[in-house]
């Protein structure tokens, strides 16, 4: 069997399983958890707790304009490369032929040079996040194999990307099998390490957003 | 007893700090006792935001203790550590996998003691780190579960464990004189102020601050002074008079649940239709948020906050108050009632009924810096240098708001300004809204 059929047969499904069930795995291992009652006096009732949680969800994303002067430089870094990351993902032509051939649906594409110059924006500011983590003390403190690995296959997968795009350093077939490779990997890590963020950060924010509404402080 | 030793966490290397001990545990019990205690209070909402961090850091941003030392072991989520790391080896959904390639250490015994300075030291509890959380991670939430692990491993500092100890036993925090029922009413009599107490029957159940009966006794007076005025039928209990609760500093559930509890029995006596928590913030999350949960069912009583009281008081027309004067004052938000209770509008509309020409501090309301004192830090001697050090630019923004008066509405938050005026020569000193509005009846 020749790498690159490997890459997108087995291995891919393989990937995708783990990924699948991974990812539920660990979505019922936290919510299937006991849940105490709180009993005390909702300032404002239930409801509009309720609806200014779900309000929390979305407004949580841009931060509070009295933290904006010492956390603005990281969180415009993170918006930036995520942003880049999504284009890149969804609207590369052999990315949404590749979705079309998994799940049947596609989308309008961007020109690939334009999202090759993206892809490589992303790429730079995926090395200003990892030197940002090993420079900033707190950062630095904070991290542990999974942000490193995390952000490893996250890279990698643009990397080999960018080498297929550009047929860099071996036959093209080569490239796309470890490009479709490490996207292999980065499934089967998702489910265990931080990549899971992308489940639990509406629900976060949710939950917190309504559990201060219902005290009524601010959120 | 202390401990003092040095170990590297997966977090990095934490500084050695000595660690106030109880009981004679081996480490290995001690761990274990923190573990169960820590699984006891494992829920889905715990488990969410113990998954949920991305260690993006931002919260160290939030933090004065970090702001004002930039020593990244003052990191808000990192002071969760040990725990997170525990849940994510013991019972994450993951945990075998954490064990089997060991990505997740045991925690140790050392790991623990040296928590307790991050734990209890260098944390107010404020909760500001959980505003600044881009994932929403309620990280004061954590960090009062954590300090219920550390007490039941007996970890705590030694004055908030012997003041819980104290309180859970006889109702006063540490020993007086003469018993805080005599000292209220000599406190009435200097003041010449009816002092309610022990009805059988009353609307409105008070209990007060012992900072305030030993230190603010103008406080306990202007309490009574306004509810006499109001002419609503109150009274205080001799066998619930005190309303902070070192259970809840210390980490302490079953203490914090016989402190509450003491409360929750005499305004059931006297039947009593609100409890008013007096200026104590954290007095107010133990009653009025957490108080339901530790007696197992709704209460039957409404519990409010003394100025929330007063400004529905003021909406209703029943109170009434004068001009207060002319010159700028500035108002301390306290995070209990603030950014913790939701008590923001209510202080503001008695100032503004008081005529007074408000200034905001830099951060106000819920992004207001903490005193420094809160969640017992004030109590705990060692940590006094570093509480300065956070403390330093709440002074610089009070000296910078121009005012002339330093109001709050927590005797807590005043005795850690107070402190501060002592220790720094500082010119302010902080004053009680509640007296204001007692000097200032219509």
């Amino acid at each position: 069997m020749e790498l690159l059929e490997f890459a997108r047969g087995p291995a891919l499904k393989v990937a995708l399983v783990v990924f699948c069930f991974g990812v539920l795995w660990r979505l019922v291992g936290t919510v299937l958890l006991r849940y105490h009652r709180h009993l005390s006096e909702p300032r404002d009732g239930y409801f509009k707790a309720f609806m200014l949680g779900l309000l929390v969800g979305g407004s949580r994303s841009w931060p509070h304009k009295q933290y904006i002067k010492r956390t603005g430089y990281g969180e415009a870094l993170g918006y930036a490369y995520h942003i880049g990351l999504f284009i890149v993902i969804l609207f590369f032509a052999p990315h949404v032929l590749f979705i079309k051939s998994l799940f049947g649906v596609s989308w309008p594409t961007l020109p690939s040079g334009i999202v090759t110059i993206i892809a490589v924006l992303t790429f730079t500011l995926l090395l200003a996040v990892l030197f940002r983590r090993l420079a900033h003390r707190v950062l630095r403190r904070l991290s542990n194999f999974d942000d490193y690995f995390s952000w490893f296959v996250t890279t990698l997968v643009i990397v080999t990307g960018l080498m297929a795009t550009a047929h860099f350093g071996a036959r093209y077939e080569t490239l796309l099998a470890w490009h479709i490779l490490s996207f292999d990997l980065l499934l089967i890590w998702y489910p265990f390490g931080k990549l899971m963020h992308a489940f639990y950060i509406f629900p976060s924010r949710i939950i917190n957003g309504y559990f201060l509404a219902r005290k009524g402080a601010p959120s | 007893m202390s401990a003092q030793s040095v170990n590297t966490t997966t977090a990095g290397r934490v500084r050695a700090m000595p660690a106030d001990l109880q009981g004679d545990l081996s480490n290995r019990a001690r761990v274990e006792r923190a573990m169960q205690s820590f699984a006891l209070e494992y829920g889905s909402l715990t488990a969410f935001r113990l998954e949920s961090c991305i260690h993006c850091g931002i919260c160290a941003d939030a933090c004065h203790y970090y702001i004002a030392t930039e020593d990244p072991q003052y990191t808000p989520i990192l002071k969760v550590e040990p725990f997170k790391q525990a849940y994510k080896r013991e019972s994450g959904p993951y945990a075998v996998f954490f064990k089997l390639f060991g990505l997740k250490r045991r925690v140790s015994a050392d790991e623990l003691e040296n928590w307790q300075h991050l734990l209890y030291d260098s944390c107010n509890m404020c909760g500001r780190c959980s505003l600044i959380c881009p994932m929403g991670i309620n990280i004061s939430e954590l960090i009062e579960q954590t300090r219920h692990a550390m007490f039941d491993a007996g970890l705590a500092p030694a004055e908030l464990y012997a003041k819980a100890k104290h309180q859970q036993h006889s109702g006063q925090p540490e020993a007086s004189k003469e018993p805080y029922r005599d000292m209220l009413l000599a406190i009435g009599r200097q003041y010449k102020v009816e002092i309610p107490m022990d009805k059988d029957q009353a609307e409105v159940m008070l209990c007060v601050p012992r900072t305030d009966i030993e230190h603010y006794p103008k406080s306990v007076a202007a309490l009574a002074r306004v509810m006499q005025h109001l002419g609503v039928s109150c009274t205080f209990r001799s066998d619930g008079l005190v309303a902070e609760n070192y259970g809840y500093y210390a980490g302490g559930r079953e203490w914090q649940r016989k402190i509450s509890m003491r409360l929750i029995n005499e305004a059931l006596a006297c039947h009593a239709k609100t409890l008013i928590v007096p200026e104590c913030g954290h007095a107010y999350t133990a009653l009025r948020w957490e108080a339901a949960e530790l007696y197992g069912k709704p209460l039957p009583f409404r519990v409010r906050h003394v100025t929330e009281y007063l400004a529905g008081q003021l909406q209703t027309g029943r109170l009434k108050l004068r001009k207060a004067g002319n010159g700028a004052v500035t108002f301390h938000d306290p995070c209990q009632l603030v950014r913790k209770g939701g008590v923001m509008d209510a202080p503001r509309q008695l100032m503004q009924a008081l005529g007074l020409d408000l200034h905001e501090l830099e951060n106000n309301k819920a992004f207001s810096f903490c005193c420094g004192g809160g969640g017992g830090v004030l109590d705990i001697q060692r940590a006094a240098p570093l509480r300065y050090r956070a403390m330093e630019s709440k002074l610089r923004e009070v000296d910078d708001s121009g005012a002339q008066t330093f109001l709050t509405s927590c005797s807590d938050c005043r005795a850690t300004f107070d402190d501060a005026k002592a220790h720094f020569n500082w010119e302010q000193t902080p004053h009680s809204l509640l007296e204001l509005v007692a000097d200032n009846l219509g």
